[in-house]
C-alpha cells in the first residue's frame, strides 16, 4: 500500500452512519430517490433481450483491457498525439492538480467552467486551484448545487440526491443573484435559474475542463455522456479543454463504445440513450477549442491493477447502479462512507485506492447482501472483494485486538467437538439468569449490547439438537 | 428430520460437525476458516449428500471453499473441497431437485409470509423452491412479503459492528412483515430469523418467525403447537 503516509484515515464509518442515520430528511430523501430509479432502472434493463451477454462482454473487455493496460495507454497517448492533442501523466492527485492549474495559469484564466468529473473530486482539484487564484466553476446542475452549499457529492452520478428541490430551492434564493423572489421548487424554474447563472459564464470562459467516462485508444477519442448539455457546453465553448482521466477509463477501440453506451445509460439513468454523448479527437482548426489536453492520472490505480482479486474494481464505468440498489446506502447516504465513491463501490474503490489502513471500516459496511452484484453492468463482484478486503484489514490490525482473540477463541471452540459441547452446556448455564421464555432481552455486554440494544436473542435451547439425537430422539 | 425421515430419506448427524467457518471468512479471518473447512470437509467426506437448512452455510461451502483451499495451497484440501461440494445442498433443493417433490405432506393451518434470504436468492438462486414446498402445505395461508427480495439488516458481524445501519434495514423489513398480514414469517436461513425475530419479540409485534423446515414438518397433530421437536436450524 504506496498510499498510506498520504491519505489521512477517514472517520469510521458506523459513526458516521449513525449521524445519517437520525436525520430524517435525508432518509426520506434517500428512501425516495433509491426506490424511483431502482423502479426505472429494472425496467429500462428489462427490455434488452441480451442484457446479460451485454454485461459480460462489458466485463470481458475492460478485463481484457486491464490486462494490457501499459501498451493500450501508450497507444492512447500516440493516437491523442496525432490528432493534435497533448497528453500528460500524473502519477497522484498533487501532481494532476499541479499540471492543470500550470495549464490555467499559462492561459491567464480567472475562471475556468467544469463539467462533473468524479476524478477531479478525487484530486480535490478546486481547491488546489482556488489557492492559484482560479475559481472553478461547477456547472453539473446537482454539483453547482454542492458547490454553492460548501458540501461533497453524496452519491457518484447525482451528487445532491441528499436535497430534496425545497432545500435547492432555498439554496438557489440564498446565493444566486438571479433567483427571483418568488420562485418555485418546480424542478423546471430552478433549472433555469441556475441556467441563467451559468450561461454567461459559459460565454466568457477561456479554459474548460470535464473528465472522461471513456477515452478509445486506437482514435485518441474521448467520450462524455450526460444528460444537461453543460458537459457539452465545457468542451466546445472555452478555446482550451483539459481532459483529467483515471488510467482505467480506456477502451481499446471504437466499437466497444457500442457495449459502453448502451451499458451505461441504463444501469445509471435508465435511460435507453442518454440525451448527449460528446466524442471528440484531438483539434481541428475553427471547430471547438483550439488546445486540448489529456492528464491521465494513476493515484493509486496501478496498485489496484496488483491485487488479483480487487483489480476487478478498475472495472468500474461509474454507473451507480450498485448505490441505488444498496439498503445500507438507501439509509446511510454517501456522505457516511466519507470518500468521492461511496455505496459498495466506495466499499471497495476506496480501501483499495488509500490502503485499508486508511478506510478499514469501509469494507464491513455491508450485509453481503449481493444486490450490488446483481445490478453491476460490468460484472464486478463486490461481495467478493469486500471479503478479500476484510482479510486484508484484520492482516493489518493485527493479532491483538479484541476481536481477533475472540475469533480465535471460537475456532478453537468450533474446532473441537468436545469444547464445542462443554461451550454449549456452559452458556446454557450463564444464561439461566437472563433468559425469559427462550428469549434474552437484557442488554448483553461488549459488542453484544448492539444486537441487544434493538432485538431480544434466541437463548440457546434447553436440548440441543445434537443431545436430542445423541439420545436416539 | 422429520420431512427426510418421512420422504424415505436416511438422516445421519456426525456429531464432529461444529461450524462451516462462514463467521470467520466473513469478517476476515480467513486462517480460521480454512482450518473449520478441512474439518467440514473431513466430516463430511463419507457422505453421500450432505444437507443444510441454512442458505448461507450452503453458499459459504459451494461459493467460498474452493476459494479458501486455494489459498491455502494444499492440494489435498482443493481435491477434496472439488470432490465434496457438488454433493452439499439446501434443503430445498434436496426436497426439489433430487428428491423431486413438492409436497411432502405437511399440514399447517396459518397465515405465513416467505423471506427469501439473500444468500438463498441471490448466491444460491433458490428461486421458486421454497414457495412451491410451502404453496403444497395444506391449510396454509401464504401471503406476499412486500419488497421481499431486501436484505433484513442481518449480514453476520454486521449487525453488531454497524448495528445502527443493520437495524434502519430490520425496520423496514419488519414494516413489510407486518403490512403482509402474516401471523409467521418464514425463511431458509436461521440468521435472518435470528434477525427478523429478535425484533419482532423486542416490540410484542405479534408475528413469530419459525424456519421452513418447521413448517414443512407441521402436520395435524403439531398444528397447534406449531414448533415440533428438534428445531432445525437453531442447535447446529
Amino acid at each position: 500500500m504506496s498510499h498510506d503516509m498520504e491519505h489521512p484515515p477517514l472517520s469510521p464509518f458506523p459513526a458516521a452512519a449513525r449521524l445519517a442515520l437520525a436525520d430524517t430528511q435525508l432518509r426520506a430523501n434517500l428512501r425516495h430517490a433509491t426506490h424511483t430509479i431502482r423502479e426505472k432502472r429494472d425496467a429500462a434493463v428489462a427490455e434488452v433481450d441480451d442484457w446479460q451477454a451485454l454485461r459480460e462482454s462489458g466485463r470481458a473487455i475492460k478485463e481484457r483491457t486491464l490486462r494490457h493496460l501499459d501498451s493500450h495507454l501508450l497507444e492512447l497517448e500516440a493516437s491523442v498525439t496525432r490528432a493534435g492533442g497533448t497528453v500528460h501523466w500524473a502519477r497522484d492527485g498533487d501532481e494532476c492538480n499541479r499540471i492543470v492549474a500550470d495549464l490555467v495559469r499559462a492561459h491567464g484564466a480567472r475562471e475556468v467552467v467544469k463539467a462533473k468529473s468524479l476524478t477531479t473530486e478525487e484530486t480535490r482539484l478546486n481547491a488546489a486551484l482556488a489557492r492559484h487564484g482560479i475559481h472553478a466553476l461547477e456547472t453539473d446542475l446537482a454539483q453547482l448545487i454542492i458547490q454553492l452549499a460548501g458540501e461533497t457529492p453524496s452519491h457518484i452520478l447525482v451528487p445532491a440526491i441528499h436535497k430534496n428541490r425545497a432545500e435547492v430551492r432555498e439554496l438557489f434564493l440564498r446565493s444566486l443573484p438571479q433567483a427571483p423572489a418568488d420562485l418555485s421548487d418546480d424542478p423546471r424554474a430552478l433549472a433555469e435559474v441556475a441556467r441563467l447563472h451559468l450561461r454567461e459564464r459559459f460565454l466568457a470562459a477561456g479554459v474548460g475542463i470535464s473528465g472522461a467516462n471513456f477515452a478509445v485508444a486506437e482514435t485518441g477519442t474521448v467520450a462524455v455522456v450526460e444528460s444537461e448539455g453543460n458537459a457539452r457546453m465545457c468542451t466546445t465553448l472555452p478555446d482550451v479543454l483539459i481532459t483529467v482521466m483515471g488510467i482505467e477509463k480506456l477502451i481499446p477501440t471504437w466499437e466497444d463504445l457500442e457495449v459502453y453506451l448502451q451499458l451505461l445509460p441504463r444501469s445509471a439513468t435508465a435511460e435507453r440513450m442518454n440525451p448527449y454523448t460528446s466524442l471528440w479527437t484531438g483539434v481541428r482548426p475553427g471547430d471547438g477549442p483550439q488546445e486540448f489536453h489529456l492528464v491521465l492520472i494513476d493515484n493509486g490505480r496501478t496498485s489496484v491493477l496488483a491485487d488479483e482479486v480487487g483489480r476487478q474494481a478498475l472495472r468500474c464505468i461509474r454507473c451507480s447502479a450498485c448505490l441505488n440498489v444498496c439498503p445500507v446506502y438507501e439509509r446511510t447516504g454517501g456522505h457516511a462512507y466519507g470518500s468521492t465513491y461511496s455505496g459498495p463501490i466506495g466499499a471497495i474503490l476506496t480501501p483499495l485506492l488509500v490502503g485499508v489502513r486508511n478506510a478499514p471500516t469501509l469494507p464491513y459496511a455491508s450485509s453481503l447482501c449481493g444486490a450490488c452484484y446483481e445490478a453491476c453492468p460490468v460484472k464486478i463482484n463486490i461481495p467478493e472483494v469486500l471479503l478479500h478486503l476484510r482479510q486484508q484489514v484484520v492482516g493489518a490490525e493485527g493479532p491483538r485486538t479484541r476481536e481477533a482473540v475472540a475469533m480465535r477463541l471460537l475456532a478453537v471452540l468450533f474446532g473441537h467437538r468436545q469444547l464445542y459441547e462443554r461451550a454449549q452446556r456452559v452458556g446454557r448455564l450463564l444464561q439461566a439468569p437472563l433468559a425469559r421464555r427462550g428469549m434474552i432481552r437484557a442488554r448483553l455486554p461488549g459488542p453484544l449490547a448492539g444486537w441487544t440494544d434493538a432485538r431480544d436473542l434466541p437463548a440457546l435451547a434447553a436440548q440441543s439438537f445434537r443431545e436430542w439425537w445423541g439420545r436416539g430422539r | 428430520m422429520e420431512v427426510l425421515e418421512r420422504l424415505g430419506v436416511t438422516v445421519e448427524f456426525p456429531a464432529t460437525q461444529t461450524c462451516c467457518g462462514q463467521l470467520h471468512f466473513n469478517t476476515g479471518y480467513g486462517p480460521e476458516a480454512a482450518r473449520l473447512a478441512r474439518r467440514f470437509v473431513e466430516t463430511f467426506a463419507p457422505s453421500e449428500l450432505v444437507v443444510s437448512p441454512s442458505a448461507s452455510c450452503v453458499a459459504m461451502v459451494r461459493g467460498h471453499y474452493p476459494r479458501l483451499a486455494a489459498l491455502s495451497g494444499d492440494q489435498g484440501l482443493i481435491d477434496a473441497v472439488a470432490e465434496l461440494t457438488p454433493r452439499v445442498l439446501e434443503l430445498t433443493e434436496l426436497l426439489v431437485d433430487r428428491l423431486g417433490t413438492t409436497d411432502v405432506g405437511a399440514y399447517f393451518p396459518h397465515r405465513v409470509t416467505y423471506h427469501p434470504s439473500c444468500h438463498g436468492l441471490r448466491m444460491l438462486e433458490l428461486g421458486e423452491r421454497p414457495l412451491n414446498l410451502l404453496r403444497a402445505v395444506r391449510g396454509i395461508d401464504l401471503v406476499e412479503l412486500p419488497g421481499a427480495s431486501e436484505c433484513c439488516g442481518f449480514g453476520g458481524t454486521f449487525a453488531v459492528k454497524n448495528a445502527d445501519t443493520s437495524v434502519a434495514m430490520l425496520t423496514d423489513k419488519l414494516r413489510a412483515i407486518l403490512d403482509s398480514g402474516a401471523e409467521v414469517c418464514t425463511a431458509t436461513d436461521s440468521s435472518c430469523l435470528m434477525q427478523i425475530g429478535g425484533a419482532l419479540s423486542r416490540q410484542r409485534a405479534g408475528v413469530r418467525t419459525m424456519h421452513l423446515a418447521e413448517i414443512l414438518a407441521s402436520r395435524e397433530q403439531h398444528a397447534a403447537g406449531g414448533s415440533p421437536s428438534g428445531s432445525a436450524g437453531a442447535s447446529r
